[in-house]
C-alpha cells in the first residue's frame, strides 16, 4: 500500500436511492497525472469530492498516504482542489486569495506574502498580485485558483473540470501548461473530466467510469486500441461497432461472423464464444475506388455523408449490406474534395488485426 | 470572389446608405426612453411623488403660523422645534428605538436568512412562510396584537429611560426582521457554495470560512435589510401607537398629535431633520454597499 499515494478501496455513495459512486476500488501513485474520465452523472466528480472530504463515502475507505481519512474534514487532508468554478474570492486581491491558505492557519505574514508571490510566479500571474478577480479573464482566473491550491503543498492535487469554462484554443493552451506544472512540482494531480481529448492529452493513467463504476484503468493508448468494454470503445474516440457470433478458430484464434460482411479470424482471442462486438477505429479503414487486394478485409459501400474537419473528414458509409461504417481521411491534399461525394461508392477495407474483438 | 465585388456598381451602394441615414432617428422597439409619452409619465410621476416632500421642506423656513402663504425665509421654526421639549423628547425616543431595533433585528433577521439558505429541516417552507407574516399582515393587527399581548404578560411600564421604551422595540423588531431576513436570503441565493467548499479546503475552519468568505458576500444584503429596518422603525405609527404610553412618545405619535391642533412650520422642520437623517443614512448605506462583485458563477 506504500506505492499508492491515494487508495480507494470499496468505496460507496449514496445520495438517497440514488447509488453515485458504487464498489470503487483502485490506487493512484505518487507523482502520477491520473484522470477521472467518464460521461456527466457517471461518479467521476463525487469520488474526487470524497478524496477531497467534502462529501463522506457511505461505505469503503479512503487512503490518503497512507492516512485513513475517515473523519477528517477537508480543512486537514493534504489535499488541494482546483473548482470547476475556480472559486476565487471575489472580494480579495490575487495576493490575498492565494494567500487565504496560509492565512487561516496562521502562518507568519512575510512568509504567506513570499510563498503567495512565488505560486504567483508559478502560473505566470506575478505582475497582476494586486488585482481583483473581477478584473481577472477566465484563464487568468483559473490560474490564480491553480496557485492558491497549490502554495499549500498539498501532497494532491484535484482538479474539477478545470479547464471545461475556457475557449477552445485557450483549453489546448492549457493542457500543456498543466502537464508541464505537474512535472515541476512534481506531485499527483488528479483530474476529473468528461473530454475524452483532455483526459489522452495530460494523463498517464485513465480510470474510465460508468453508472458509478470503474470501466476500465490504464494509459491512453492502451484505452484507444485495446479498450476492454463496448463502453470504453464508444467513449473514447470514435469507434465502428459490428455485432458478430464468435467461434472457435484455428489455435489461439476465433473465427467472428458478422452479418453482411462475413466471417474472418481475430488472433489471441482464445476462449471467446458467441454474441461479441468487434470494434474498429475510423482511421483504421482504407477506403479506395478499386477492390483492394491481400488479405484485408474488404466491403464494398456508399458514400451517405461527409464531415468535414479541415485536417481529417468523416465519411459516412452504408455497405451494400445496409451495415453503417465511419471512415476518418486524413486531408494530406488541398483537393480533398474531388476524390470523394456523397453517392459515390467506394471499397472498404481494414487489416483483420485491427479489429478489436469485445466479449458481449 | 475578387470578381464579384468589382462588378457591383455604385449605385447599389449607395441606395442603402442614404436609406439607412433617413432613418437614423427613428425610435427603435425597446428605446422606450425616447418616446414622449413615457418621457411624460416618467417626469409626473417623479412631480407626484417629490412634489410634497419639496413643499414640506420649503415651508419649513416660512416666517408665518400658517402653512398657506410665503411670507418670508427664517430659520425661527427650527430652533423652536429644538426648544420643543415634548418635540425633542419624542425625537431622541425615535432615534433610540430606531437604533436598537435595527442591531437587533438585523442581526436576528440574518441568522434566520442564514439558517434558510443554509439548512434543510422538516417544516422549513412552513417556517419561512410563518417567519414572512410580519411583512403581510396588516399593520393595525399587529399593533392590536402587540397591544394585547403586552397588557397580557403585564411588560412593566413607567421604568427609566431608555427602558421604558422597550415594548415599542420589541414590536418594532418584531415587524422588521422579516425584512432584513428577505432580503439577505435573497441576496445569499448568488452566492456560490464552491467559495464556502474553496475556503474548507485551503485549511480554514467552520469559523473562519464565515468570517473570511461568506459575511463579505452577505454584507450588502445586511446594509440594505438593516437600513429597511432602520426607516421603518424610523416611521412607523401604527403600531407604535398601539404600545407606546404617555411617557414614550415617538417622533410619528408626537407629530401627529401636534398636527391635530395645527399644522404648524415647527412640524415641517422636524420633519425636514429626519429627511436629511434619513438621507444621510441611506448615502452611508450606499457607500458601505460594495458594488456587486462576481456575486453568482
Amino acid at each position: 500500500m506504500s506505492e499508492a499515494i491515494i487508495s480507494i478501496q470499496n468505496v460507496t455513495k449514496r445520495f438517497g436511492s440514488v447509488v453515485a459512486v458504487d464498489d470503487v476500488s483502485f490506487d493512484i501513485r505518487p507523482n502520477e497525472f491520473f484522470a477521472l474520465l467518464g460521461p456527466s452523472g457517471c461518479g467521476k466528480t463525487t469520488l474526487l469530492r470524497m478524496i477531497s472530504g467534502l462529501e463522506i463515502p457511505s461505505d469503503g475507505t479512503i487512503l490518503i498516504d497512507g492516512m485513513d481519512t475517515d473523519g477528517v474534514p477537508p480543512n486537514r487532508r493534504p489535499v488541494n482542489m482546483v473548482f470547476q468554478s475556480y472559486a476565487v474570492f471575489p472580494h480579495m486581491t490575487v495576493l490575498d486569495n492565494v494567500g487565504y491558505g496560509l492565512k487561516v492557519v496562521g502562518t507568519p505574514k512575510p512568509e504567506i506574502e513570499q510563498r503567495a508571490r512565488e505560486a504567483l510566479e508559478m502560473v505566470q500571474l506575478a505582475e497582476l498580485a494586486e488585482r481583483m478577480p473581477d478584473q481577472l479573464s477566465g484563464g487568468q482566473r483559473q490560474r490564480v485558483a491553480l496557485a492558491r491550491a497549490l502554495v499549500k503543498r498539498p501532497k494532491v492535487l484535484l482538479l474539477d473540470e478545470p479547464l471545461s469554462a475556457l475557449d477552445a484554443k485557450l483549453r489546448e493552451q492549457m493542457r500543456l501548461e498543466l502537464a508541464k506544472l505537474q512535472e515541476s512540482v512534481g506531485i499527483t494531480f488528479i483530474i476529473v473530466t468528461h473530454d475524452q481529448d483532455e483526459a489522452l492529452s495530460m494523463a498517464d493513467r485513465i480510470a474510465v467510469m460508468d453508472g458509478g463504476r470503474v470501466s476500465q484503468i490504464a494509459t491512453p493508448e492502451e484505452l484507444y486500441e485495446s479498450p476492454k468494454t463496448r463502453f470504453v470503445a464508444d467513449f473514447i474516440g470514435k469507434v465502428n461497432l459490428l455485432d458478430g457470433e464468435a467461434s472457435r478458430g484455428r489455435g489461439n484464434a476465433v473465427t467472428v461472423a458478422v452479418d453482411g460482411i462475413g466471417a474472418f479470424n481475430v488472433e489471441d482471442a482464445e476462449g471467446v464464444e458467441g454474441q461479441v462486438s468487434l470494434a474498429i477505429r475510423p482511421e483504421k479503414l482504407k477506403l479506395s475506388a478499386k477492390k483492394p487486394t491481400g488479405k484485408d478485409v474488404k466491403v464494398q459501400g456508399k458514400v451517405v455523408d461527409l464531415a468535414y474537419y479541415g485536417n481529417a473528414s468523416h465519411v459516412f458509409l452504408e455497405t451494400t449490406s445496409g451495415i453503417s461504417l465511419t471512415a476518418n481521411v486524413q486531408n494530406d491534399t488541398r483537393d480533398f474534395d474531388d476524390t470523394l461525394a456523397v453517392g459515390d461508392t467506394t471499397w472498404v477495407s481494414w487489416r483483420a488485426t485491427d479489429a478489436l474483438l469485445l466479449g458481449g | 470572389m475578387a470578381e464579384l465585388t468589382t462588378t457591383a456598381p455604385h449605385a447599389v451602394r449607395s441606395a442603402p446608405r442614404r436609406r439607412r441615414w433617413f432613418r437614423r432617428n427613428d425610435i427603435g422597439p425597446l428605446e422606450y426612453s425616447r418616446k414622449i409619452w413615457v418621457q411624460l409619465f416618467v417626469g409626473a410621476t417623479f412631480l407626484m411623488l417629490y412634489a410634497p416632500i419639496i413643499t414640506l421642506v420649503a415651508y419649513s423656513f416660512n416666517d408665518s403660523r400658517r402653512n398657506v402663504v410665503w411670507k418670508g425665509f427664517t430659520f425661527k421654526y427650527y430652533i423652536k422645534a429644538w426648544n420643543n421639549d415634548g418635540l425633542f423628547e419624542a425625537f431622541m425616543n425615535s432615534i433610540t428605538i430606531a437604533f436598537m431595533s435595527t442591531v437587533i433585528s438585523t442581526i436576528l433577521g440574518a441568522m434566520v436568512a442564514l439558517l434558510l439558505w443554509r439548512f434543510r429541516f422538516p417544516g422549513k417552507a412552513a417556517y419561512e412562510g410563518f417567519m414572512a407574516l410580519p411583512i403581510v399582515i396588516p399593520e393595525i393587527c399587529m399593533g392590536v396584537a402587540m397591544l394585547v399581548f403586552f397588557a397580557r404578560i403585564g411588560w412593566p411600564s413607567g421604568m427609566p429611560w431608555p427602558l421604558n421604551l422597550s415594548a415599542i422595540t420589541i414590536a418594532h423588531i418584531a415587524f422588521s426582521f422579516p425584512f432584513v431576513a428577505v432580503v439577505v436570503r435573497a441576496r445569499m441565493s448568488g452566492f456560490n457554495r464552491e467559495l464556502e467548499e474553496a475556503s474548507k479546503d485551503l485549511g480554514a475552519s467552520e469559523w473562519q470560512t464565515f468570517w473570511n468568505v461568506v459575511f463579505p458576500f452577505m454584507k450588502p444584503g445586511i446594509v440594505a435589510g438593516a437600513l429597511l429596518a432602520f426607516t421603518l422603525s424610523l416611521d412607523d405609527f401604527v403600531i407604535t401607537f398601539f404600545t407606546s404610553g404617555p411617557d414614550t412618545v415617538t417622533f410619528p405619535v408626537k407629530v401627529y398629535s401636534m398636527v391635530r391642533f395645527s399644522v404648524t412650520p415647527e412640524v415641517n422642520a422636524a420633519s425636514t431633520l429626519l429627511i436629511v437623517i434619513t438621507v444621510i443614512a441611506t448615502l452611508f448605506a450606499m457607500k458601505f454597499q460594495a458594488p456587486d462583485k462576481g456575486s453568482a458563477h
